[in-house]
């Protein structure tokens, strides 16, 4: 499938699908302000990239989403740990988790905004709120799936609870925890944006809620195609590390990606 | 059925008295192992032969530690098993590898478990690798290997920290025919030129028969020993001593044994 022929053919229709955009947007005569043709989209991007108004945007949103990811991420690796180790843990604390997860996380970013401010934190706070869950369900999960064979071998070599989780549950709950890890990286990121929506004062979220204010369709578009582009880089990065590090995982050793367990 | 006791060679090493388990609750307790007596002898290779649901893994469990008896003794070296020990190594009828560790890392598992140094033992697990065959193979990882090899990995595994008692659980079960006649005649080998003891756990009255110093019997509802019966086949025993009638009245005692039971394979 693919040879370079099939990558120029892939090309080509992509360009042809803008070519009918374009073509209906000027034929039909749509005001800009419904859809902008390809070209004013281009433009947009163009004049926001080299004005580095979008860069510094840009800028603000990764933070937010990075810095909240890591805090998520960590936060859902503990309570997860807690969870899967702990009987009690696991019967007193989980239910109120779970609670808590069933509320729209988006009800919440007003609140989080009058006790954060509309700096960075309440970003931060907001992204990590969404991207924890699917990674803690990932590392109960992975935790507690260690095969009774292993752990059969492990006692009978006289393993201590700590060695049996160190040198089995974890390595063994990997391929689940990077599942957890790629939900989570777009998670953050939505987390960001939606916390931008709601109050901020930089951010690519801001600024179309800014562009939507001026009926700069063009300019959303524009920001769109940049967050998709993110998006994609971000997942990108976390499944190469994946890549690396599950190297042994027959899910990882394919190219496919690992089925979501949510 | 105790004319067991009175064997020559080496010391006694393991020694089950009246060992019985019962799982479910008290009220409907399911035997799986009544009143089980028997010894093995330091340096000998004890088979226990018997269809499945005899109770054979059970008993195999519990003198691994990984399993509570309900009654009677199973004593190592005249210490009872309570629990874990350090000094037996388990092979199981999967290879049971972790794919995140090589060949040579999966060798070294109890070596990491048990903090013997890993630096000391290398030289001793590239020794076992070469061993059964496996010298070059130290680098690749479980998936990139055969049934039969991985098996082996799991044998220097089971070797590695030098246990006094080697317990195996039908670990060639999952083989085909043909790799396992080759393990079953590796294993000879590598028992003859280690001399460990071996508890080795089968349904399958030939490979029993051709790789024991004595058979187990052992018959299901409740799990008992049926027959205990000495094996004089000159060793080591090639293939073909399947073909002997020596052989043949050996499988046709155990098979009646069986029989008679109920315990039909």
């Amino acid at each position: 499938m693919n040879t370079i022929g099939n990558f120029l053919l892939r090309l080509l229709f992509i360009v042809l699908l803008l070519a009918v955009w374009e073509a209906a947007v000027r034929l039909l005569e749509i005001p800009a302000f419904l859809l902008p043709a390809p070209s004013a989209v281009g433009m947009a991007l163009y004049r926001g990239i080299v004005s580095g108004l979008y860069q510094e945007h840009i800028g603000v949103t990764l933070s937010e989403t990075a810095m909240g990811f890591v805090v998520g991420c960590v936060g859902g690796l503990l309570l997860g740990t807690c969870v899967a180790l702990s009987r009690r843990f696991d019967y007193f604390i989980y239910p109120i988790i779970v609670m808590f997860q069933a509320m729209p996380k988006v009800a919440l970013a007003p609140l989080i905004i009058v006790w954060f401010g509309l700096g960075i934190t309440s970003k931060v706070v907001n992204a990590a709120l969404v991207c924890f869950f699917p990674l803690m369900i990932n590392t109960i999960v992975g935790l507690r799936s260690a095969d009774e064979d292993r752990i059969s071998l492990m006692r009978s070599l006289a393993a201590s609870p700590l060695q049996i989780f160190a040198m089995l549950r974890v390595p063994n709950a990997l391929p689940y925890i990077f599942a957890g890890l790629e939900i989570a990286m777009i998670f953050a990121l939505i987390g960001a944006i939606v916390g931008e929506f709601v109050g901020a004062q930089a951010g690519l979220g801001m600024l179309i809620q800014s562009m939507n204010f001026t009926m700069d369709v063009a300019g959303q578009f524009s920001i769109l195609l940049i967050l998709s582009v993110i998006g994609l880089l971000l997942n990108m990065s976390v499944t190469l590390v994946r890549k690396r590090v599950l190297f042994w995982d027959p899910a990882s050793r394919q190219a496919g990606i690992k089925p979501d367990r949510l | 059925m105790d004319g067991s006791q009175t064997q020559v060679a080496g010391g006694e090493m393991i020694a089950v008295r009246r060992l019985t388990k019962r799982f479910g609750t008290p009220a409907s307790p399911v035997i799986a192992l009544s009143d089980i007596d028997f010894t093995v002898n330091e340096g000998e290779l004890v088979v226990v032969v018997g269809p499945s649901g005899c109770g054979k893994s059970t008993l195999l469990r519990i003198l691994a530690g990984l399993l509570p008896q309900s009654q009677g003794e199973a004593f190592l070296h005249g210490t009872p098993i309570s629990g874990p020990r350090r000094d037996i190594g388990v092979v199981f009828q999967a290879p049971v590898l972790f794919p995140w560790r090589s060949v040579l890392g999966n060798a070294l598992l109890p070596v990491d478990v048990q903090r013997l140094g890993r630096e000391r033992l290398r030289a001793r697990a590239m020794e076992l690798l070469k061993l059964v065959g496996l010298e070059g193979f130290e680098h690749r990882f479980p998936w990139e290997l055969s049934g039969g090899m991985q098996q082996r990995v799991a044998l220097v595994r089971a070797l590695i920290h030098d246990p006094a008692l080697l317990l195996m659980d039908e670990p060639f079960g999952a083989l085909d025919a043909m790799t396992r006649e080759q393990m079953n005649q590796e294993l000879q080998r590598i028992w003859m030129e280690r001399r460990k003891t071996v508890l080795f756990i089968t349904h399958s009255i030939g490979e029993a028969v051709y790789l024991a110093d004595r058979v187990l019997v052992m018959t299901p509802r409740p799990g008992r020993i049926a027959d205990i019966l000495k094996i004089d086949l000159p060793r080591p025993r090639g293939l073909e001593v399947m073909n002997t009638p020596e052989f043949g009245a050996y499988v046709k005692r155990i098979r009646t044994g069986l029989n008679a039971s109920g315990g039909i394979e």
